[in-house]
């Protein structure tokens, strides 16, 4: 695979235009996803980075057609290699699900079934959407598994899942995500609860299978260090928006956003050793009262009158889009 | 660098396992020798471990999950007996003590837990979560109860108001401020903290990590930090101890550590956390996961993962030894320079 082109050119793998995703609840509406855009380009890396709430998971799920009601997609395209899944029937959308597009949970057990082996379910995976004989399937099952770095795949394939760690777990979820080597991956946190060297060890093969094989990732995470060292682009949401979008090197080295710049100043690396971090004031705003005009004016140090309106997301520099009416280097302030 | 004082928390040679070895009944071995019983499995989670805590100081204390670290916390809090070996506050061996006295020394030392929703009685209001303990132990009575929990909740920085709340009612991170104003409420001297901003986003993180500095200044606490977040490990802690498998490997104290690790499996558990400032990354694991505790393997613990073991690495236990001062390391390794 060669380097990966610019974002301008080729056709993106995903083209996510202007998604909104809302929960119908008893207590109101309440918008997880407001004008959502993104693009992701084969071969690349995309982290989806926000705190909890923020909706970067329910982007994940809407992309997918996971999610169930009281939610809803209530607006906007998913443009999957030019054909817009929110128009897809159930069936349709179902040959793309775990075929063209795989999903990698954060709890692996959300993929695995605790009461079939390994074996069962990959090749129950592998022959919904590939007329393979059962050992054929099997064998391609074990050549995955191997791919994703574990050793004696034909022992883990005899195994079920409580018999194995939480990262061998993982792996093996990982692994049924790439069984029909999909053009998009969607992964929502799937180092979250895992150890540092086992973070380490996924994070090694996924990067490798994603630049041989190019194919697009989002890899969804509250872990701006995993995002650093991981992903081309970058994303950052708060409550239910795109904040700040760009590549990895503008957004993480220029952030623009006040918000990102917040987030970023807040990792204990970027402080001084025992000196007090600088940190947000306030919390994120309850999604079900939002106040109008950009959410996060009431945690901000620049925000002025012209807050209470809504700001649209602006290009300031090529591929860097900010989403704010005082955008600027921290230092400026 | 305390070395004179009385250390305020003393661990010596303590153990802790789990899962009593069966009886060794004539017919226990019979049944076994016919392979229609098994010895009942013995997992060592802590494995004759040193760990002293001076008054003032942050420890942090790193390792992977099943590497023993809670366990360690919770021996030091008192919430779980030693199996073998000794624990002393401020110079009294907690075997040497009355019913009562230990009693009263239980509440020196308090813990702060990861899951802020399973520690906090969802059934209690936030009140009563706070000040029954200090009620209980004479601290507070019941005329000041109300201004005691007040001030307890002001210090971890919620306010009063929300006293008569129940623990749903509150956002992760505040819920986390409930448990440290519980903790705070029956003055401890030290606070063993287990993975207690884990669980919570980068921002609040910020906010708590803030909270814990501002505490040891205003009240002098001494901490023992649990984490496998090296970061936050680097930013607030005074000395590190790296656990594996149930043994300490390295202790040094924080500059030294991140800037010279000794041991193999420190080295690599540093060379593996994600920096911000590191764009692109190889990652380039260690090989393997950390073995179980029910079969450790023997010798150093470490050596089935280790790039540099060695025949003697497969036999023998290494010692933790001196190798600059105040830092300590159990490498066989070290022999040979």
């Amino acid at each position: 695979m060669s380097l990966p082109e610019s974002p301008m050119a080729a056709n993106p793998t995903l083209d996510v235009r202007n998604l909104c995703t809302s929960f119908y609840t008893r207590a109101g509406v309440l918008p997880a996803v407001r004008d959502v855009s993104l693009q992701v380009q084969p071969g690349r890396i995309l982290g989806l980075v926000g705190e909890s709430g923020s909706g970067k998971s329910v982007t994940g799920f809407s992309i997918l057609g996971l999610v169930d009601a009281p939610g809803r997609i209530s607006g906007g395209q998913i443009l999957f290699k030019g054909q817009d899944l929110t128009r897809l029937s159930a069936s349709q959308l179902r040959h793309l699900q775990g075929n063209r597009i795989a999903m990698i949970f954060q709890d692996p057990m959300m993929t695995l079934n605790p009461v079939l082996r390994v074996d069962t379910q990959m090749i129950e995976a592998v022959r919904a959407h590939r007329p393979l004989s059962k050992r054929d399937a099997r064998e391609h099952a074990s050549r995955t598994l191997a791919l994703m770095g574990i050793a004696s795949p034909e022992e883990r394939l005899r195994a079920y899942p409580h018999q194995l760690s939480g990262g061998m777990r993982q792996r093996v979820a990982i692994a049924i995500a790439l069984l029909h080597s999909p053009d998009l991956i969607i992964a929502d946190e799937p180092t979250t609860a895992l150890d540092v060297t086992i973070q380490a060890q996924i994070l090694s093969e996924v990067q490798k299978l994603v630049r041989e094989q190019g194919t697009s990732l989002i890899w969804i995470t509250h872990d701006l260090s995993v995002v650093a060292g991981l992903a081309d682009d970058v994303a950052v949401m708060y409550a239910g928006r795109i904040v700040e979008q760009g590549s990895v090197a503008d957004v993480l080295d220029r952030p623009q956003h006040p918000y990102t710049q917040g987030l970023i100043d807040s990792l204990p690396s970027r402080n001084k050793r025992g000196q007090r971090l600088r940190q947000i004031p306030g919390m994120a705003p309850d999604l079900l009262s939002m106040p109008s005009g950009c959410a996060f004016a009431e945690r901000c140090s620049r925000a002025s009158a012209l807050c209470g309106q809504e700001p649209e997301p602006r290009e300031i520099a090529p591929g860097q889009t900010v989403r704010c009416f005082h955008p600027g280097a921290a230092d400026a302030q | 660098m305390h070395s004179d004082q009385i250390p305020l928390i003393e661990l010596q040679q303590v153990s802790k396992t789990f899962g009593k070895p069966s009886s060794d009944h004539a017919i226990q071995r019979v049944l076994q020798r016919l392979h229609l019983s098994r010895p009942k499995p013995v997992t060592h989670a802590v494995d004759r471990v040193d760990l002293r805590i001076h008054r003032g100081e942050v420890v942090g204390l790193v390792g992977e999950s099943g590497c023993g670290k809670s366990t360690l916390g919770r021996m030091v809090a008192g919430l779980l007996p030693v199996s073998s070996g000794t624990a002393s506050v401020d110079g009294k061996s907690l075997d040497s003590l009355s019913a009562e006295e230990r009693h009263a020394m239980r509440l020196k030392v308090q813990m702060i837990f990861q899951d802020p929703s399973s520690s906090l009685n969802p059934r209690l209001r936030v009140d009563r979560i706070v000040g029954e303990g200090a009620l209980l132990h004479g601290l507070t009575d019941k005329h000041g109860f109300d201004d005691y929990v007040s001030a307890q909740l002001q210090r971890a920085g919620l306010s009063p108001q929300l006293r008569h709340r129940y623990p749903h009612q509150f956002s992760g991170g505040q819920r986390q401020r409930i448990g440290i104003a519980r903790a705070l409420a029956v003055q401890p001297q030290l606070l063993v903290c287990d993975e207690s901003v884990a669980a919570l986003d980068v921002s609040i993180q910020a906010q708590i990590l803030n909270l814990f500095m501002d505490l040891r200044d205003e009240l002098g606490l001494t901490y023992l930090f649990i984490s496998h977040d090296l970061g936050v490990v680097e930013h607030l802690c005074d000395r590190v101890v790296v656990m594996y498998l149930g043994r300490v490997v390295e202790s040094a104290s924080v500059d030294e550590l991140f800037a010279r690790a000794n041991h193999p499996y420190t080295q690599a558990l540093l060379a593996q956390i994600p920096r911000f400032d590191v764009r692109s990354t190889r990652y380039d694991a260690i090989k393997g996961e950390i073995p179980s505790p029910l079969n450790p393997p023997a010798g150093c613990h470490f050596h089935p993962r280790c790039p540099y073991a060695t025949a003697r690495c497969r036999e023998e236990v290494p010692a933790l030894r001196e190798v600059s001062p105040n830092h300590l390391s159990a490498c066989h390794l070290n022999d040979l320079s």
